[in-house]
């Protein structure tokens, strides 16, 4: 069960964000989550949208670098010690977590937390076996 | 000490050119397969050159050219005569070689030597001499000159700067040889160390082995209070020792009496006239290992055969480069050409990402940056993994060119383009 993500490779030029968020709000795509990696040099933008295919579309066509991955959404409890529990379940799984970022759902009970994990299939089972549900994709882009 | 053949009537100057040529183009056609071949194509033949206006009959020689008979397909005698080797850094592949006989080196003695007293140096100077040592041929040409010369040297070689700077003080040497680059780089640490470039014994500067302007030149001259001078040269011909400026500065005198130019438009291959730009070429008329025939060095200068107003030498002088013919970097000294870039890049995707040379001065000091277009090909949304593609790129490119560069990835179509075709280098620097 997983969610499609989208990553924008953007130079740490000033502006280049405005220019992302911009192209998307002309062509009516929500953004749910995001999340930005940087170096000295570069940027990767992560973002999880309503409309996924169209997006990738509309950011190919404005000359972005852009590419679509696979990533699991995990309700975690919004509550203390909520996270650890999903981390240790990758730990005692040996599964090494690439990144992570997490969005509040709009009903506020639960935390959403999206994993890019090495190996998502087999992170997606395990969570399943330990009784952690997973947000569907197309349940994730309406939320 | 004074050479008189650097004095010469303009007839005079001919007359020997003329003999050393006809003898030059016999011995070639008679012992390296190449210029035959490519006499015989053109029907022409040793008896054929009279005069100097039949250097058009002769074959161009180009770097390709040579790259072709790596390493020793060019040699006009048997290995076993040649004393010493030298390579020019090549683009892609196979570098250039150059053989030098015993004479050659006596000749590149005596040429250096010329050069040296041309700046102003004699036997009583000190020279510094931070050319590099090794397979580049900056630092032993200026070494066998001023040995040639009577003057004493020290090898100290390029890098280390902090030791460089202790053994002028220390050494009180009066000349200094490096790249001009590598000039301003050592005044910076110098007065980074509290010491006053412009206090020490240093008199007069033989730079080249790099384009530099004449801003450069003031900025070098008001450092170290000396006298900055211009020096050209290129393995294939000899190694440094081909043209010098005295120190008039006005244009380098060319050792015409072994070297003889032409300056030809790049595409026709015509004589421009004299004081146009146009490609230096010049024939090797006295070299014995690897004489070349009108040699194509892709500098491009001007030339003019009015004695020298300051020294009074009649020897040509050339301009100081005023650019290329191909899009050849000169980098710390190290020849870069986008093609090299280009072949590691396409190792690593096999399409060519667009990419993009950047050459800045920092310092003193060039910096290239490579510039690399980030296309789906190359994306991956982790970090890490375009951390390691800018690293993989980095190392092959330095090991393909020896020098330090630094990778950039950025978004495509931030290179510019003209007319869909990409503008490979952007230099910064001042020169």
């Amino acid at each position: 069960m997983t969610a499609k993500q989208l990553s924008i490779f953007l130079e740490n030029r000033s502006g280049r964000l405005h220019e992302v968020t911009d192209v998307l709000g002309r062509a009516g795509i929500n953004i749910r989550a995001l999340s930005l990696a940087d170096t000295s040099d570069f940027g990767i933008l992560r973002l999880i949208v309503d409309k996924p295919d169209e997006a990738y579309r509309i950011l190919r066509n404005s000359g972005f670098t852009v590419r679509e991955s696979d990533v699991l959404a995990v309700e975690v409890s919004d509550q203390p010690g909520g996270l650890a529990k999903v981390l240790e379940i990758f730990r005692n799984g040996g599964i090494n977590v690439e990144y992570m970022y997490a969005f509040v759902e709009k009903s506020g009970k639960n935390a959403i937390v999206i994993f890019r994990t090495e190996d998502i299939s087999r992170s997606s089972n395990l969570l399943s076996e330990h009784g952690v549900s997973q947000i569907e994709g197309e349940k994730l882009y309406k939320m | 000490m004074r050479w008189e053949q650097e004095y010469l009537q303009p007839e005079e100057l001919k007359a020997l050119q003329i003999r050393r040529l006809k003898e030059l183009v016999a011995r070639v056609y008679e012992r390296v397969p190449f210029y035959r071949r490519a006499m015989d194509e053109r029907g022409v033949r040793p008896e054929h050159v009279k005069s100097l206006e039949d250097l058009k009959l002769l074959p161009i020689t180009d770097k390709e050219i040579l790259r072709q008979h790596y390493p020793f397909g060019m040699l006009a005698v048997p290995t076993s005569d040649i004393l010493e080797i030298h390579v020019s850094s090549g683009t892609t592949g196979d570098p250039t070689v150059v053989a030098y006989t015993k004479h050659d080196i006596g000749l590149w003695s005596e040429v250096m030597a010329r050069t040296i007293a041309c700046a102003g140096g004699t036997k009583d100077d000190l020279i510094h001499n931070a050319y590099g040592y090794g397979l580049f041929t900056g630092g032993l040409g200026v070494h066998y000159g001023a040995i040639e010369l009577g003057a004493s040297v020290v090898p100290v070689s390029a890098g280390g700067t902090k030791r460089q700077i202790k053994l002028i003080q220390d050494f009180k040497p009066t000349i200094l040889t490096c790249t001009p680059t590598y000039a301003l780089y050592m005044a910076e640490e110098a007065r980074e160390m509290d010491i006053d470039p412009r206090k020490t014994s240093l008199r007069i500067g033989i730079f080249g082995a790099e384009p530099w302007s004449e801003g450069m030149r003031r900025e070098i001259e008001a450092a170290w209070d000396l006298l900055a001078t211009d020096i050209y040269g290129l393995s294939e011909i000899i190694g440094p020792g081909v043209a010098q400026e005295c120190p008039g500065q006005d244009g380098l005198h060319l050792w015409a009496d072994h070297f003889l130019p032409e300056v030809l438009d790049p595409d026709s291959l015509e004589p421009v006239g004299e004081g146009e730009d146009g490609m230096l070429v010049l024939t090797t008329l006295t070299k014995e290992g690897m004489p070349l025939l009108r040699y194509a060095t892709r500098d491009i200068v001007s030339i003019t055969y009015e004695p020298c107003p300051h020294c009074g030498r009649t020897m040509p002088r050339i301009s100081k480069i005023k650019g290329r013919t191909d899009d050849m970097l000169i980098i710390r000294g190290v020849n870069v050409f986008p093609s090299q870039i280009e072949s590691v890049l396409m190792g690593i995707d096999e399409v060519q990402p667009h990419y993009q040379l950047v050459v800045t001065r920092e310092k003193g000091l060039d910096e290239l940056e490579v510039w690399v277009e980030v296309e789906e090909r190359l994306f991956s949304d982790e970090v890490r993994a375009l951390e390691a593609l800018e690293e993989k790129i980095r190392s092959e490119i330095e090991g393909v060119l020896g020098l330090t560069v630094k990778v950039k990835l950025v978004e495509p179509k931030t290179i510019e383009r003209s007319i869909g075709k990409a503008k490979r280098v952007i230099d910064k620097r001042r020169i």
